[in-house]
């Protein structure tokens, strides 16, 4: 059990991601609203706590990596570099923007702090297989649940584990979600714990809005000394914005008037939240 | 040593390797084709071996190239490149990682692998990638100074190869530049410009027309083929105004595709053009010289082409 100080620092990290995602892709007027909001909590605990990084030089040799696979959600990884200070909040209003250095899907090159370019899914996961042989830190990396309809992803994970990469720590996002509708309809994922374990995987479901949960999860992951980790992140897409949540098809919203005063609703609450954390 | 370019690509790995610690060669369960056994016994921490999953080889390569390894990897021309073509070109090229690629087997030279095995489009798509580079091996010498350019290049470096022998060209790795073609024979009369093995043919094809018509002609071994070197063609098309282009790889796309692009855009047109290559046309099984004469790329092919454009 962490700290309280320790969780609602991590918290309020994680507050403030969804409040400058959403804000963000409110300016923008669409985006990828759902798979942003289900990864901040992870995201929150990596930069609150756990990965190794200095905003002052985002290339430093010892830094731990982050491979976001599912790039599509890199406005919440662009929040969160923001607030850690790799980059100018100001910036996130230009997302998309013409010449932009934050585009829709997450690119090394353009932004400071983001470790790989992704956005093809399935390619991230193999990337961070590289890059965990090539470092001795620890590389974390988020899946979609939809991603792991790509066979490469199962390549990957036969590669990390054969390979015995314990400096892994592999996220699936299982928002149970993708974009023409639920997994369940589409392609069923059975039983993913269960699959990564088959696959020479340690692996763990938690709660993936349960700050405490991802932490322990995360540090059963760094502890493990011959097998790679997979937490199963149980979520929500679109998880602190029950007007997104409720919606039929929230992979991509484009905002109508309804929908963003309905968002600038949830975005009051979150900003309530937030100022009872201080 | 065995002059076979397999053990070439080996040796010089393995050469590379004592030099620079940040080498990494990566196998997908073809190791046993092109000789790199030696490597794995010699550097086995800078060896990986993928298993038959090339889309994650590359990604992999990727993802070590962002840590500052320099990847070295390998397959079958038509596995290297088509079938993991997206993870090349995002993970890879837009990506702006160091990635060195060695497709073995060109063209023709898969054999007896026959169809699924025989790449004719991997030049084409591998053109393609802003900023790559695309070299075919003509002999041991330009195989050596391919990879050693592609070790110090970095971006997506594609290197094109058979894995028998191809007669010597060369005396030394340092004759070659990359980027410059090499004029192999000197003529005033028709420029045939080449790359691979189809040098080999176009060397031996000119000899035969000259020998047949009293014509001289210009070879020339265009071994890098992007970015391919535009101030040589213009040259050689201004002196012999008729020009045929040969590649062990289909005419679209490939080497005829760079030369005459290059030309035109230059506002130089050749009096007669030619590409010699294979058209609408998969791999088949076959002998080396079956399958030449089948696609129309064997000696006879070209010296035909030849006097037919110079007639």
């Amino acid at each position: 059990m962490k700290s309280n100080e320790y969780l609602r620092e991590i918290e309020h990290l994680n507050l403030s991601i969804k409040a400058e995602t959403v804000k963000a892709l409110l300016h923008l007027g669409y985006g990828h609203f759902g798979g942003s909001l289900s990864i901040s909590e992870t995201l929150a605990c990596l930069y609150g706590h756990y990965l190794h990084h200095d905003p002052a030089n985002p290339k430093m040799a010892d830094r731990d990596y982050l491979v976001l696979s599912k790039g599509h959600a890199g406005p919440a990884l662009y929040a969160t570099l923001a607030l850690r200070g790799f980059i100018e909040l100001e910036t996130l209003k230009n997302i998309n923007a013409n010449g932009t250095l934050l585009p829709s899907h997450a690119d090394m090159n353009k932004t400071a702090g983001v470790d790989m370019t992704t956005g093809s899914l399935g390619q991230g996961i193999s990337c961070a297989m590289g890059i965990a042989m090539g470092t001795d830190t620890n590389v974390f990396a988020i899946v979609g649940d939809g991603e792991l309809q790509e066979g490469q992803c199962w390549e990957a994970f036969q590669f990390a584990a054969h390979h015995q990469l314990n400096n892994l720590v592999v996220f699936v996002d299982y928002n149970k979600r993708q974009l023409d509708g639920y997994l369940d309809e589409i392609q069923k994922p059975f039983d993913l714990r269960e699959k990564f374990q088959a696959f020479g995987f340690e692996s763990v479901q938690v709660n993936g809005q349960d700050i405490n949960q991802i932490c322990g999860a995360i540090e059963q992951g760094l502890a493990s000394k011959d097998k790679p980790t997979a937490i199963i992140l149980d979520t929500e897409k679109g998880q602190g914005f029950p007007s997104i949540i409720e919606m039929s098809s929230n992979h991509h919203l484009r905002l109508d008037d309804d929908l963003r005063s309905a968002i600038l609703k949830d975005l009051d609450v979150i900003e309530q939240r937030l100022e009872s954390l201080k | 040593m065995s002059s076979e370019l397999r053990h070439i690509h080996a040796e010089t790995l393995l050469e590379l390797a004592r030099d620079h610690e940040n080498l990494r060669v990566l196998e997908a369960d073809l190791m046993g084709s092109v000789s790199t056994g030696k490597f794995q016994a010699e550097f086995p921490d800078q060896f990986i071996q993928c298993g038959i999953a090339e889309a994650n080889m590359i990604g992999v390569a990727a993802g070590l190239s962002a840590t500052g390894k320099v990847p070295f990897v390998h397959s079958f021309g038509c596995f290297i490149t088509r079938r993991c073509y997206d993870q090349l070109f995002l993970s890879g090229g837009y990506a702006q990682q160091h990635i060195n690629i060695f497709g073995s087997d060109a063209g023709v030279a898969a054999v007896t692998n026959g169809g699924t095995h025989m790449p004719f489009e991997d030049v084409g798509l591998m053109r393609l990638i802003p900023d790559s580079v695309v070299i075919e091996v003509s002999d041991a010498a330009v195989l050596k100074k391919a990879m050693h350019y592609s070790y110090q290049n970095p971006g997506v470096n594609y290197i094109r190869s058979t894995r028998k022998d191809l007669p010597e060209l060369y005396l030394s790795p340092d004759e070659i530049e990359i980027g410059k073609g090499k004029v192999l024979r000197e003529g005033d009369d028709l420029t045939i410009i080449a790359s691979g093995l189809s040098v080999h043919d176009a060397l031996e094809a000119a000899a035969e027309v000259e020998a047949l018509m009293g014509k001289t002609v210009t070879v020339v071994d265009m071994h890098t083929i992007k970015p391919v070197d535009t101030e040589l063609v213009i040259r050689c098309v201004n002196k012999t105004g008729k020009l045929l282009t040969v590649e062990n790889h289909n005419v679209t796309g490939g080497l005829g595709d760079a030369v005459i692009a290059e030309l035109l855009e230059a506002g130089v047109a050749p009096t007669a053009f030619r590409k010699i290559g294979v058209r609408e046309q998969f791999g088949q099984v076959g002998s080396l010289d079956y399958l030449k004469d089948q696609y129309g790329i064997s000696a006879q092919a070209i010296t035909e082409a030849a006097i037919a454009i110079l007639d």
